[in-house]
């Protein structure tokens, strides 16, 4: 195990690396900070002066060793917008979206597993012949499209639900969470269900197909010819098979959810570190678009790694050391 | 077990502050964007600078109408061209109770000025301060500089002892990657205060009941949320969410003023746009190679007729800019009503124009546009740019983002650019004059990227600059405004609209000046 740790480690060290390395080479094309950060009346000369001081003038090597060299020591610079240090910055932003991701995911689990379980049932049946077709629907609709519209249904025309925002935070240590408060809590919904939304449909699918090949499988006869009731057979015996495939997904999607939540945080105002991100970008805000895309990167790699050794854990057929990085599902 | 008190106790205090907020009069202001920092020195950016005027003020103010009125100076003279002196305020505090006296202004400003500020360039003249008295300061200017009350409106006073006690004293530096303690703390002088501030959620501000000034306002607590998303900026408008926006999407206005419930108030902001050519020797991209069409006046006359102005201000503006013959909009210093008259659209004579000076069937060249700077600013670039090609032209466009699209407008990499000038933070012509208009020499001419000009324009605005006397130099700016206009130096297309919206049930009064700030000193709420 520690030496898997270790191999993992030396892997992600090599992928945060490359992360930045062609950050930097498209930081290139996002365009010019200076320009940006001083106003109308400056003179060519305080603008020379910034862009010299900024080192905007060295190269692209120069800046990306510069900038590695300085990351080494845990220092991101400062934000050119903000004026802050980046790695607080975006420390700050990091439970909003870790706690939107996380009910998002739960909130998939919970909808997409009996969903999946019925229209792999009931294959026949007119409503989940309609899910199945639904399901399309929440593939290829835009998660900005599904929170206008719940936007426009929930909080302008019903007034139900706020239609921005993360209301109430209460601080515990240096974590925020909304999650304490009503009105944190009915800020949540929306963008939850946003975010989840196309993550439902996947797990659905996932467990009716994983469900269609266990079902046929012997051991579920065996079940039936045991006389055991039919909610038994599906959920304690044919569901129980199919997690395993649902949880690497499922685990694996985290990473594209925070990234997905970009969106997502931009239609609600959600205070987190997407919508940090996405300012950055209007800004050419170089500090805090490289840091977003390490603490990404790293929250990438983390979770491959967790979820791999959580398979080795449960299966001891994966314990040979010689487990890969990537992962053929 | 402890936790699960405190957590208790959190959730009381906050059930009751939201009780005793229900009881203040607030008005929730939701806003187009965050504010970078609530250091008034960390980024050269207007709106930031709008919003921390609530809580920092500086020596002088504008009113509601744009004119220059005492702040925390009450009297001010000049002792010589280049001295002047400001008598202090006395009374005043700063929100924690210090008082705010000469040394104030003088660490401020020296905070301001200091090489790695980012605010250096809004007070170009600054030479030195000195204390005559407690309430005295002399400010000294490079030359005879006319505009120091115009720039002193934004540079705002902060606390010396503060700033000392809390290692403030030298602004924030991203060359060296230095923060500083102002960039999340304040302490103004200003009628609020801030309470509290999660960025990007909410930043309250709360009224300071000890501020100088008689308030106009009766706004106990302002909380100020940035909405980024336009269609959901809407959405809270329309579901009460807010009171206040000063940022209403031009497209959904008439969704906006379909509700009885939201007014919403239009009206033209000090942004004047327009299309500006590429005057140096050659074309960037174009079929003529050996000479530069746009030096021949007939051709810029040509490609100016070839505008139909009100088909643009009614289908890409919406009915909302105000089509203009002039370079600067009614409210700058400079404007006279003479300069608006524009020549009539003539398509015909516009081709008549080309084919005299040599171009019958046209010529090409590369148009920059942005996508993300001015009002609607892509679909204006596609409309004059199809306008132009009925008149036989063959305009290439560009359309891009402008972090991307200004390395090149800088380096000159254009033929025609769309280009909007506000005269921020002065409010007057010579901003114009000096940094767009006059030739490239020392520190003016900024952004004269194509190479355009006029050695009488260049004189005229030299003469100008070291006038203290308004009556003589406003009619030098309006005469070099009139000689851009008779050689049709740039094509002027129309002042911006802008669009703020209120709740009619929440809010009673609120001033919307042309320099689009708010200034909630000066509103009512229900």
């Amino acid at each position: 195990m520690l030496a898997f740790l270790v191999k993992r480690l030396a892997e992600a060290v090599g992928v945060m690396l490359a992360v930045a390395l062609i950050a930097f080479t498209i930081f290139r094309f996002v365009g010019d900070p200076v320009e940006l950060m001083l106003n109308e009346q400056a003179s060519q000369q305080q603008r020379d002066e910034l862009r010299e001081r900024l080192g905007l003038n060295r190269s692209v090597p120069e800046q990306y060793l510069a900038f590695v060299a300085n990351a080494a020591r845990g220092d991101f610079g400062i934000s050119y917008r903000n004026q802050q240090d980046v790695f607080p910055l975006i420390a700050e932003r990091f439970p909003a979206t870790f706690e939107l991701v996380i009910v998002a995911t739960v909130l998939s689990l919970l909808i997409g597993l009996p969903l999946g379980v019925y229209t792999a049932v009931h294959r026949k049946s007119f409503l989940a012949q309609a899910l199945q077709f639904l399901s399309v629907l929440g593939v290829s609709l835009p998660s900005f499209a599904v929170g206008i519209l719940l936007i426009l249904v929930f909080s302008v025309t019903l007034g139900w639900l706020p239609a921005f925002g993360r209301g109430e935070v209460v601080k515990l240590g240096g974590w925020s969470t909304g999650l304490l408060t009503k009105s944190g809590l009915t800020a949540l919904i929306l963008p939850a269900v946003t975010l989840s939304f196309f993550q439902v449909t996947l797990v659905m699918r996932l467990v009716r197909a994983e469900m269609l090949e266990v079902m046929r499988a012997d051991f579920i006869r065996f079940a039936r010819a045991r006389g055991l009731s039919e909610p038994a057979v599906q959920f304690r015996h044919a569901l129980r098979n199919c997690l395993m495939p649902v949880i690497t997904v499922t685990g694996l999607q985290i990473g594209n959810l925070i990234a997905f939540a970009l969106v997502t945080e931009t239609v609600f105002q959600w205070p987190g570190m997407g919508l940090l991100f996405v300012q950055a970008v209007s800004f050419v805000d170089i500090p805090v678009m490289a840091g977003y895309l390490m603490v990404v990167s790293a929250v990438f790699v983390a979770v491959n790694t967790l979820v791999d050794m959580t398979y080795a854990l449960v299966d001891p057929r994966l314990r040979v050391d010689t487990v890969g990085g990537g992962h053929g599902r | 077990m402890s936790m699960k008190r405190n957590l208790l106790a959190a959730v009381a205090a906050l059930s009751m502050l939201a009780g005793a907020s229900a009881e203040a009069k607030t008005l929730k202001w939701g806003a187009g964007r965050e504010i970078a920092s609530l250091d008034p020195y960390s980024f050269g950016e207007t709106f930031t600078l709008s919003v921390l005027n609530h809580v920092y003020e500086g020596l002088v103010r504008y009113t509601g109408e744009l004119k220059i009125e005492p702040a925390l100076a009450e009297r001010w003279e000049t002792v010589s061209p280049t001295v002047w002196r400001f008598h202090l305020r006395k009374g005043v505090k700063f929100h924690n109770g210090n008082a705010f006296t000469a040394d104030d202004v003088i660490a401020s400003l020296e905070r301001v000025t200091h090489p790695t500020s980012p605010l250096k360039g809004n007070l170009p003249a600054y030479k030195s301060a000195t204390k005559v008295d407690d309430f005295t300061v002399d400010i000294e200017v490079n030359g005879p500089y006319p505009l120091l009350l115009n720039d002193l409106t934004n540079i705002y006073i902060l606390d010396k002892e503060w700033m000392v006690a809390n290692d403030a004293l030298l602004p924030t530096d991203s060359g060296k990657g230095v923060e500083n303690y102002a960039t999340r703390n304040t302490n103004g002088t200003g009628p609020f205060k801030i309470e509290s501030r999660r960025a990007d959620a909410q930043t309250v501000f709360v009224v300071n009941k000890d501020w100088w000034d008689k308030p106009v306002h009766n706004i106990d607590r302002i909380e100020f949320t940035p909405i980024t998303s336009s269609a959901t900026r809407v959405a809270a408008m329309l579901s009460g969410e807010i009171d206040f926006t000063n940022l209403a999407p031009l497209q959904d206005l008439p969704r906006l003023t379909a509700s009885p419930d939201v007014k919403v108030l239009q009206s033209n902001e000090l942004r004047t746009v327009y299309m500006v050519f590429n005057m140096k020797d050659k074309l960037v991209e174009s079929d003529v190679t050996d000479k530069n069409p746009f030096k021949n006046k007939r051709v810029r006359q040509a490609l100016y007729q070839a505008i139909d102005a009100d088909a643009v201000q009614k289908r890409v503006m919406r009915g909302l800019s105000r089509t203009t013959g002039s370079l600067v909009a009614p409210a700058i210093p400079g404007y006279v009503p003479d300069l608006d008259k524009r020549p009539p659209f003539d398509l015909d004579g516009a081709k008549k124009l080309l084919a005299e000076a040599g171009y019958p069937n046209g010529f090409s060249f590369l148009m920059n546009c942005n996508n993300d700077s001015l009002v609607n600013e892509e679909e204006l670039c596609q409309a004059v740019a199809s306008m132009w090609s009925r008149a036989g032209l063959k305009p290439n466009l560009s359309i891009a983002p402008r972090a991307q699209q200004t390395p090149k407008r800088v380096k000159g990499e254009f033929d025609v650019i769309t280009f909007g000038w506000a005269t921020e933070p002065m409010i007057d012509t010579y901003s114009l004059l000096v940094q767009v208009l006059h030739s490239k020499s020392g520190s003016a001419g900024v952004f004269n990227w194509g190479g355009w000009g006029d050695p009488r324009i260049d004189e005229l605005t030299d003469k100008g600059g070291v006038e203290l006397d308004p009556k003589k130099r406003i009619p030098m700016m309006t005469e070099a405004l009139k000689i851009a206009k008779d050689e049709i130096i740039f094509i002027p297309m129309h002042q911006q609209p802008m669009a703020w919206a209120i709740r009619s049930g929440s809010v009673d009064v609120m001033v919307q000046s042309p320099d689009n700030k708010p200034r909630l000193w000066l509103a009512k709420v229900k």
